[in-house]
């Protein structure tokens, strides 16, 4: 994959992360996991910085940088929005519900 | 240029699946994602092993996409329909291919993927089988890309815009945030450069903005509409959705794609670099 653009499987063990700044999560509809949403990063300013594809089990992850983040995913079933602060390297957990 | 000359809709497309003479492609940066189900009835092409040599860094040669689109059962005379994931980042690609190699009825399903699928549009997972055809491409039409040394030639004289994100460009991340951080030598920018990231292109649902905000958006970033642009991102799929804005949408007449992008640039010796946001 190193050479591709695309993303790695969402699902997939988080590895070589050391020293990275992970946000991780999972897209939910109440308490079903919601697969194939479209993961949108905005970083502090509102602005788009990547974009994925949620695992079957509704999971997603991007590889950022320390900062206030906002996730925000689309699916066909409705949208919504969570925000997660990073404050340094790690893995940082966030849920999004979609309604 | 008119938008309807390169840019079809969702609900054109639908109506259009079985129209003779249409032909619908999908090319995904997740070269999976067309088994999980497509557009019925389109192709793929898969933009890593079908598009690129596979052992010097370019593209395939004519007469491999001569070889290609015939085994693709796409003619001459087809009208390409290019759809994939990710707002449409390798379609455009393929569709600045398409252009290079001189296919004259290419144009690019507005929001891909993603609108057909938050949409609810239909999916099949059926073999799409198509006929051969004997394709005949045209040479490269070199007036669309960009080479390292012209990049080089254009700091501080040619609009140079780098699309892609502001850490990217600032030198803050070498790739892009949902990617492992691996790229070039280098991080940071063409110097002169100005950053327009491509997703200020796209509206969330994948599809390109209207020309007026194009139009807007690119003017108050600093581009010179009287001078000749280049535009490159990290490996050239990012910046070919920027180039199909302005060159196919907009209709500035001197843009071209640097295919070799920050991963060639940012890994060259004796080259200038600059980080930092560029506004300093």
């Amino acid at each position: 994959m190193s050479s591709s653009c695309g993303a790695p499987d969402q699902a997939a063990p988080i590895a070589g992360a050391e020293g990275q700044t992970v946000l991780s999560g999972r897209v939910l509809s109440g308490e079903a996991p919601v697969g194939g949403a479209f993961v949108r990063l905005l970083d502090g300013n509102g602005d788009f910085t990547g974009e994925v594809v949620s695992s079957p089990d509704g999971e997603f992850r991007f590889y950022a940088a320390p900062g206030t983040w906002t996730v925000r995913a689309l699916h066909r079933t409705g949208n919504g929005e969570a925000s997660v602060q990073a404050d340094g390297p790690g893995v940082h957990e966030v849920a999004v519900a979609v309604a | 240029m008119s938008r309807e000359n390169v840019l079809v809709s969702a609900q054109w497309a639908e109506d259009n699946l079985e129209t003779p003479g249409v032909v619908f492609v999908e090319v995904d940066e997740d070269t999976s994602a067309y088994e999980t189900g497509h557009i019925p009835g389109a192709v793929k092409v898969d933009w890593k092993n079908e598009l690129q040599d596979p052992v010097r860094r370019d593209f395939v040669d004519r007469a491999g996409f001569e070889k290609l689109l015939s085994e693709k059962g796409i003619a001459n005379d087809d009208l390409v329909v290019l759809y994939g994931g990710n707002n449409n980042w390798f379609a455009a690609y393929a569709y600045w291919y398409f252009k290079l190699y001189g296919h004259e009825t290419v144009k690019l399903l507005d929001g891909g993927r993603k609108k057909w699928e938050l949409d609810g549009r239909p999916l099949s997972q059926d073999v799409v089988k198509r006929d051969e055809t004997q394709y005949t491409a045209q040479e490269q039409n070199l007036k669309l890309r960009a080479f390292r040394d012209e990049v080089v030639d254009a700091i501080g004289t040619k609009n140079l815009v780098d699309v892609r994100s502001p850490d990217e460009f600032s030198g803050k991340l070498l790739a892009p945030a949902h990617l492992p951080q691996e790229s070039a030598q280098r991080p940071g920018h063409v110097p002169s450069a100005i950053n327009v990231p491509w997703a200020k292109a796209a509206n969330e649902d994948g599809t390109f903005k209207s020309d007026d905000e194009l139009r807007e958006i690119y003017k108050e970033a600093g581009i010179d509409e009287a001078k000749a642009t280049i535009a490159y991102c990290r490996i050239g799929e990012r910046s070919s959705h920027t180039w199909f804005a302005l060159h196919e949408l907009l209709g500035y007449e001197d843009v071209k794609n640097y295919d070799g992008s920050w991963t060639e640039y940012g890994s060259l010796v004796g080259v200038p670099v600059e980080t930092g946001t560029g506004k300093e």
